[in-house]
């Protein structure tokens, strides 16, 4: 058994974030990650980070009304007011600690232009930000040498009495299981877009920190909110940036017309990601698509600039579509992104239950709402770890840890990972079961909706859970055991997809990334509120309503 | 198509651990790539089959291993690029790590090596109230080695540390360059001096597998080579390192070819006699292969074309 102050799931930028906070707070901390810190997904970011920097005209109230506006006005006003306030000391921050950011010519920070927003204020590293800011904040992990469990799995949250106490861990190369025992635990597990088929997720992004928390009672919050990126590769559903869009590229339908002239006269390609991902799938639908795809157009900006700015995604065509966008445009596809849905917290991280924060996309602010501006996840993770990690370490100080926690949490964890690999016969493996859940996800709740499709999804669902209570796991061993975690990683995503599916069919209108077609328009009157589900005591789903808080930006209509 | 997976295996939880071959035959599709191979296999064929991966994209450097002997990332090598006659594919773990299982290699020999060149910005004085002014030219070029994923393809296929430990290796310089190069850092000098030592920037023989084998054009025999520049131009040109490329450029510059002879003991200096011993049996080898340079050293006929190219790149500098 080991003991830290502070124990935070996940080495992506809000865990690091995090863990770097509330380290020079003076907190004994560790990470656990079931990866090493610079394989998390916040790589995948390529576009930047969004900040009002105030010392050169900009201003955060600005960035806040279009993030809400983004959001259909789902966001909680008072979390984004915060987040849009502290964005451009996070990203001095950041260059401060190293981060290369790309410059104007005087040398100051540059930026881009990006959806959704009237105001070109994404500063970025090229088409790489994540992985810049990643690499960066990895350093200064190894600068202040925190403890890193690296490549060590979460099995469970240790919790008693509505109050977290630690986590009982896997550590993958030898197959040992250890309990944790900890004063705070920051959840800061990332996505789970491997919930969808395809996805622009990588295969970690399993929503174990969401399903850590649903399993022990914390509500999950908009879950319903799953956002489908504009501009995805047909073959793998690799992301292509929206940086693209930023630096000008045009979307054309068959017939070679841009079409977002008619569906978004004022932002045309750099509307909101919804509503460009709708647009598209309109076109598709309507026989204006060229093989389930759009295509996206760089070829005008020329290839210096492409090089210098989209190196990355000129790449990344070449090696998955056979295309060189520098010669011709790229068929692309609205696909699976990003979460704006997770654990409900308040504006410093902390759940409903005690000593249990969390950040990043596992969290729920919310500052997302019902659609995530591009380059506003950078920022949430930073500024919500943060502030997570600088909570969690002034509570700690004054509590201690808890005598009641012995070795038995990892025992029972150790029973139930015994009992799974013992199973032989009559199962299957857990591949297709993900598959199947996957393209059922895809299927029934992609960009588009309805009622049947989701009862179809939700009825999948069910076949699905039974026949991962006989899943197998061929690999017997103790060392490196990728098949029992991939298993484990499934029945954290049918509990997400669960999750998902029942606040979709809770949400009774069309707003952000839910757009039923049954139910097309937006319902102020009765829908302007948080869907939240919860496991009551029997460990059946509960939903509950919680109201949006508006500061000062009442809902209007949206259009681009 | 169909292909053959021929994967080297490894179970340290066997009754007899030793690496062993399995092939494994898949259906996968034109575009398919070589951990689309491996995903299949693993999903629906043998789950015990272990390997690490994430992104799919390029950007993550989980899935370094070896196809057809050489390092690659799984995910961006496409199976019909490296298919070999009769349908196979040899795929190995990266090599230079200590295995744990299957394809799963020991990291921690990359991550010391990383941490040993201190790898984190350190710049001196108060920090400025907004960000630090710097050129762009120089942030786009610091992106080049940025670009670094940590991948570990590189160190697979090191030569020099195949046979030396001790070598930082071409990651952890590159890393290292990257703050060099960086006109906020302000530790040039104890990062020279360091570089300066045994195991860093001289230990290199530039045989340019690293740069071959990146997968996101680091270049980093390119950085150690802009290094070892840095390192004479900061003092250091008593190093046998520094020597022998002054020596060595003399030489070209002079007669517009090297002098092999004259080569080792300007290097190493004539009465340095622990290391002329040690260049005995280099000296009976190549006489007893006919390969002992002449005694006699001649001018290369076109000498007056190489100091021209001197000229060039000195007017250049």
């Amino acid at each position: 058994m080991f003991d830290h102050d502070i124990l935070v799931i996940g080495a992506g930028l809000a865990g690091m974030r995090a863990a770097y906070t509330a380290s020079q707070s003076g907190a004994d901390v560790a990470i656990v990650s079931k990866v090493y810190p610079v394989r998390s997904h916040s790589n995948a970011a390529q576009g930047g980070i969004n900040a009002a920097l105030t010392d050169r005209g900009d201003d955060w109230e600005d960035h806040a009304y279009d993030t809400i506006k983004g959001s259909d006005y789902l966001g909680d006003q008072d979390a984004i007011e915060i987040m849009c306030r502290e964005a451009g000391s996070e990203v001095i921050s950041m260059e401060h600690m190293g981060v290369i950011f790309n410059r104007d010519e005087e040398g100051k920070l540059g930026v881009r232009s990006f959806g959704g927003q009237r105001q070109a204020r994404t500063f970025f590293v090229a088409d790489f930000t994540g992985q810049a800011l990643l690499h960066v904040l990895h350093e200064q992990i190894l600068k202040i040498g925190a403890r890193v469990y690296e490549e060590w799995f979460v099995l469970s949250l240790i919790v008693e009495d509505g109050e977290c106490h630690g986590a009982v861990v896997m550590e993958i190369r030898s197959g040992e299981v250890h309990a944790i025992r900890a004063k705070a635990v920051i959840l800061a597990t990332g996505g789970l877009g491997r919930v969808f088929e395809p996805s622009t997720n990588a295969l970690i992004c399993t929503g174990d920190g969401m399903a850590l928390a649903y399993e022990n009672g914390a509500p999950l919050m908009d879950m319903e909110m799953v956002q489908y990126h504009p501009t995805t590769l047909k073959a793998n559903g690799a992301l292509l940036s929206e940086a693209a869009r930023g630096e000008g590229a045009y979307l054309l339908n068959s017939e070679g017309d841009r079409f977002m002239q008619e569906y978004a006269p004022n932002m045309l390609e750099l509307a909101s990601r919804d509503v460009v991902s709708r647009s598209e799938q309109t076109e598709i639908n309507e026989g204006r698509g060229i093989d389930g795809c759009v295509l996206l157009d760089v070829r005008h900006i020329g290839e210096t600039l492409i090089n210098e700015k989209l190196s990355q995604i000129r790449q990344l065509g070449i090696d998955f579509a056979n295309v060189d966008m520098v010669h011709e445009p790229v068929p692309i596809r609205p696909g699976m992104h990003y979460q704006m849905g997770g654990i409900k917290t308040d504006v410093n991280g902390l759940t409903n239950i005690m000593g249990l924060y969390a950040a990043g996309e596992t969290a729920c602010v919310s500052v997302h709402g019902g659609n995530r501006l591009g380059a506003n996840s950078l920022l949430d993770t930073l500024v919500f770890g943060r502030r997570a990690g600088d909570h969690a370490s002034n509570v700690v100080r004054s509590r201690q840890h808890s005598d009641a926690i012995t070795d038995q949490y990892a025992e029972r964890e150790r029973n139930r990972l015994q009992e799974m690999l013992n199973r032989n016969g009559g199962g299957e493996l857990f591949g297709k079961i993900r598959l199947d859940l996957g393209e059922a996800m895809n299927t029934h709740l992609a960009v588009y909706r309805d009622q049947q499709g989701m009862e179809t999804a939700l009825e999948e669902l069910k076949g699905l859970k039974t026949r991962y209570d006989r899943v197998i796991v061929h690999d017997k061993g103790k060392t490196f055991n990728t098949n029992l975690i991939f298993t484990l990683e499934l029945g954290f995503m049918l509990d997400c997809a669960e999750a998902i599916i029942l606040g979709a069919l809770e949400r009774k209108e069309s707003r952000g990334a839910h757009t039923r077609t049954d139910m097309p328009d937006r319902d102020d009157s009765n829908w302007l509120k948080h869907i939240l589900i919860a496991k009551d005591e029997n460990g059946q789903p509960d939903v509950t309503y919680q109201d949006v808080t508006i500061t000062q930006w009442e809902p209007q209509v949206r259009s681009y | 198509m169909q292909v053959t997976l021929n994967v080297r295996r490894y179970d340290p939880d066997s009754d007899q651990p030793v690496p062993y071959d399995q092939e494994y035959s898949v259906d996968v599709d034109e575009n398919a790539t070589v951990l689309d191979g491996l995903i299949k296999v693993r999903e629906e064929v043998d789950g015990s089959l272990a390997l690490r991966c994430s992104c799919r994209s390029a950007i993550c450097g989980s899935c370094s291993m070896r196809v057809n002997g050489q390092a690659i990332l799984a995910c961006n090598t496409k199976l019909t690029d490296v298919v070999l006659e009769g349908g196979r594919v040899d795929i190995e773990p990266a090599g230079n790590m200590g295995l744990i299982k299957d394809l799963v290699v020991e990291f921690d020999i990359f991550w010391d090596k990383v941490r040993a060149v201190e790898p984190w910005l350190q710049p001196e004085g108060e920090e400025p109230e907004s960000e630090y002014i710097a050129p762009n030219d120089d942030m786009v070029h610091l992106a080049g080695v940025m670009g670094c994923i940590m991948c570990g393809a590189c160190v697979s296929d090191c030569t020099v540390l195949e046979v030396d430990r001790n070598f930082l290796g071409p990651a952890a310089l590159a890393k290292s360059y990257r703050f060099v190069a960086d006109p906020r850092d302000d530790a040039d000098e104890s990062r020279l001096d360091e570089l300066n030592e045994s195991g860093g920037v001289w230990d290199c023989t530039r045989c340019m597998m690293c740069v071959e084998v990146c997968p996101k054009g680091v270049d980093p025999m390119g950085r150690i080579m802009s290094l070892r520049e840095k390192v004479i131009d900061a003092g250091h040109t008593e190093t046998y390192g520094a020597r022998h490329a002054e020596a060595f450029t003399r030489m070209v510059r002079h007669s517009g070819r090297v002098d092999e002879l004259q080569l080792p003991i300007q290097t190493f200096g004539m009465f340095n006699v622990k290391e002329m011993i040690k260049l005995i049996p280099v000296g009976v080898r190549s006489q007893l292969a006919g390969k002992r340079p002449p005694i006699m050293h001649q001018k290369n006929p076109g000498m007056s074309n190489v100091r021209c190219i001197f000229n060039r790149v000195e007017d250049k500098r």
